[in-house]
């Protein structure tokens, strides 16, 4: 180990070989002086350290056999649907506090800082609802079809689980996610900054499927309404070309069916468009020649521009990325060397490439992406990193498949200004300090 | 027969059947009947397709408004307490020329009437999912009778009006902001055209010299200790922000009464240890120990509603609520809601 001094905040990871019981104590508490002090006292060395206090034998995890070493572990289906470690609390759904007057009106945010690869775990997708959530009956829900159709028609989940069905894997995000941070940097980590955003493989059945067998109005039917069975009956209109194109009705979720605060048991699927269009206890889709300006199309996911004016049916998430390790409200364990790694997306294909800068923005390295690459999908991108514990700014940047870069946030506010809340895609900065705390900021 | 022969008789009297071309999956869904369609098509267009028969007055309304919706909205819509405000911010002058003017100068609070340009849209939603507890319990006339008042508030109509959907469409191109919104941009097809264009520079790119925000100290420890929102393993810790304070006691099962509570959407408004829209029931229990015969006059408010026991923001009645489902519920709130 180099000699080095320990900076308060800074986690000097200690083998616990050379700390006696109450000192281990003392580290798991959080006395970050006490290491500071340790380490001086200890010249700052392992070697220092192991001089003064006689030969390091070991680590007791390795020299003293554990319980789960020597013992008989648990049965198979102790716990018939399974659960995360004890160990693993610290990764839930969590709301911003203050955001939100009431919780069955509310959003529960994804911890991205401690999520892997591009699927999110069922229970951690995050949440959004306007009138609470159901756990509704199965062969209680019908589907109904109608509208500017042949034959207005009605389907049971039997019905829809006897049709062809397909297997897609999509990310889904809100269309305010990010929305705190418009105008400053408002929420201290990745999962309050961007955590309105998920990913999951759906089972179900196109869309188009059904609109061609109740014989939907090829000349006249432009537009459809998606409308949910819940208390808010959420609505939003979508164009035809898009519910032709890849839109599905789904019932199933990463492998089980969909989980109730996700919409338990049928809810649409509108790949590259924001959440509020994926309704959720989808109970009717009707076919018609207008769009229907609902209440989340006219008077919220709306979008304030400088002029006064607000953009109507802005639906699609534009290319998007984020660092989410190190992320804010993190600190660095030590320098030397770290995977860097995020999520990039697109609402409009696939992601083509990431580059990542470690200074703010004025160099930049292309990060590797990992597969699989799919269209309108969560892509994780990895660097390789060697802090040499002088501060940073770490940034992310994502060019999808039809050319778009991922803007910065003084170009976005340039055309829409500040009081938007809904689509915004900029470029993500965080700070590592020398200490090693990371903290979000904003960098252009 | 061979069997291609037999096939081509198949197909022969497969295409002679009229139904063959349109129902390609035989045996799934049936037609809708016309009751069914009636009772779920509920929805209204901006041009007014679908829209029932009916009206109400702006008196009518105001009954109505005081008893079921000035728990979250305010006597004049003007609450911000549960939702934001809903009128507001609007001047004669936009009514006029159809643009909310402070939407271009200021930074302020948007109000529903500040923002929204289609009538339609306040009938469709009132209808479907108002009052918030309650979502489509409301009469056709009753939701007329609602929106008269509040477009009274919103000084559209006079205290006189009746709306009706003879007269819903004058009202509309009174609307302040119907001339409010912009359709002209990239985000509602996926082929649309961006904005916003950056370019992928690599080396010595420029970017300005300081940190342009962060976040402020006070909001540091706003959501929780990050030490425990992170992995005890890993490239990197949570930062302790819990600043001295003792951790939170781990959540404890939800008791079988707080469960009751939550199902029957009294949480939506009540917390056991602090107030939120309502008092908290600790609080409540502490008003009311010891006094004769408070767990029956509390069981006829909580279905009754009430107000001026705790405020001026009122608390709606719940006649859906069963009495040994209020006795309960009232049983463990005044013993403290442990």
């Amino acid at each position: 180990m180099p000699s080095q001094r320990p900076l308060p905040g800074r986690i000097q990871p200690a083998p616990e070989g050379f700390l006696d019981a109450r000192q281990i104590e003392a580290v798991r508490k959080g006395r970050r002086g006490f290491l500071k002090r340790a380490f001086a006292a200890a010249g700052g060395a392992m070697a220092g350290a192991a001089a003064a206090q006689g030969a390091f034998k070991g680590e007791s995890e390795i020299l003293e056999l554990p319980e789960h070493s020597r013992g008989l572990g648990q049965p198979v289906a102790a716990r018939a649907y399974g659960l995360p470690s004890q160990f693993e609390k610290g990764l839930q759904r969590r709301e911003s506090p203050g955001l939100t007057r009431v919780s069955a009106a509310s959003v529960s945010f994804a911890p991205l800082q401690g999520m892997f690869g591009i699927i999110t775990p069922s229970g951690l997708h995050f949440e959004r609802h306007h009138q609470g959530w159901w756990d509704i009956d199965p062969a209680r829900h019908r589907l109904m079809v109608m509208g500017m159709v042949k034959e207005a028609r009605v389907y049971t989940m039997d019905d829809l689980m006897r049709l062809p069905s397909i297997s897609r894997m999509h990310f889904i995000e809100c269309g305010a996610n990010t929305g705190m941070e418009w105008g400053n940097v408002a929420v201290p980590t990745v999962q309050y900054s961007h955590g309105m955003i998920s990913c999951c493989e759906y089972t179900g059945v196109r869309l188009s499927t059904l609109l061609d067998h109740c014989g939907y109005d090829r000349k006249n039917g432009k537009f459809v309404l998606a409308e949910g069975a819940d208390g808010s009956s959420m609505t939003r209109t979508i164009p035809m070309d898009r519910a032709l194109d890849d839109v599905m009705v789904a019932y199933a979720m990463n492998g089980e069916m969909l989980r109730p605060e996700n919409g338990y048991p049928l809810r649409l699927v509108v790949p590259g468009v924001q959440g509020v269009s994926w309704v959720k206890y989808l109970r009717r889709i009707e076919v018609g020649d207008e769009e229907w300006a609902t209440k989340d199309e006219a008077v919220h996911y709306i979008d304030l521009m400088p002029d006064g004016r607000h953009r109507q049916y802005t639906s699609i998430q534009e290319c998007k990325s984020v660092v989410t390790s190190p992320s804010g409200g993190q600190t660095l364990l030590d320098k030397g060397y770290y995977n860097v790694t995020g999520l990039a997306w697109s609402g409009r294909g696939k992601v083509k490439r990431v580059d990542v800068s470690f200074d703010g923005g004025r160099n930049w390295r292309t990060a590797r992406l990992e597969g699989p690459v799919l269209s309108k999908c969560l892509t994780r991108f990895n660097i390789d990193w060697t802090w040499d514990g002088r501060p940073a700014v770490i940034q992310s940047r994502a060019i999808d498949d039809t050319g778009y870069v991922q803007p910065k946030i003084n170009q976005l506010r340039a055309v829409r200004g500040t009081r938007s809340i809904y689509h915004n895609n900029a470029i993500q900065s965080w700070k590592v300090s020398e200490t090693g705390e990371v903290g979000n900021v904003q960098v252009f | 027969m061979s069997r291609s022969s037999s096939f081509l008789a198949a197909m022969a009297i497969a295409l002679a059947l009229p139904v063959a071309a349109q129902a390609p999956f035989p045996g799934i869904g049936r037609a809708a009947t016309p009751a069914e369609i009636a009772a779920w098509d509920i929805d209204v267009r901006p041009d007014f397709k679908g829209l029932p028969k009916g009206s109400g007055s702006v008196a009518k309304g105001e009954v109505l408004w005081e008893a079921k919706c000035t728990a979250c909205h305010g006597t004049f819509g003007e609450s911000n307490e549960v939702f934001a405000p809903l009128v507001g911010g609007t001047t004669k002058a936009d009514i006029e020329a159809g643009r909310v003017k402070t939407l271009v100068t200021g930074d302020v609070s948007r109000t529903t009437f500040m923002k929204v340009a289609t009538i339609s849209t306040l009938w469709d939603y009132i209808n479907r999912a108002m009052p918030w507890n309650a979502p489509k319990s409301l009469s056709t006339d009753e939701v007329y009778s609602v929106l008269a008042y509040l477009l009274n508030l919103a000084e559209i109509v006079p205290a006189d009006f009746v709306l009706s959907n003879e007269t819903i469409a004058g009202v509309q191109k009174r609307m302040p902001n119907r001339n409010g919104m912009q359709r002209e941009h990239g985000l509602w097809d996926v082929k649309g055209k961006p904005d916003v264009r950056n370019v992928a520079c690599m080396k010595d790119c420029p970017v300005s010299a300081s940190v342009a925000s962060v976040l402020p100290e006070h909001a540091k420890g706003a959501h929780g200790n990050l030490k425990e929102q992170n992995r005890p393993v890993g490239p990197a810790r949570g930062i302790d922000t819990s600043d001295g304070k003792a951790a939170p006691a781990a959540v404890a099962a939800v008791s079988p009464s707080l469960a009751l509570a939550q199902s029957k959407g009294c949480m939506a408004c009540h917390a056991v240890d602090k107030r939120v829209v309502g008092p908290g029931y600790q609080e409540i229990a502490a008003k009311y120990k010891g006094e004769a015969g408070a767990e029956s006059k509390l069981a006829a408010k909580v279905k009754a509603g009430g107000v001026g026991t705790w405020g001026q923001i009122p608390m709606p009645p719940h006649p859906a609520l069963s009495d040994a489902d209020a006795g309960a519920l009232v049983r463990w709130i005044v013993s403290g809601a442990p």
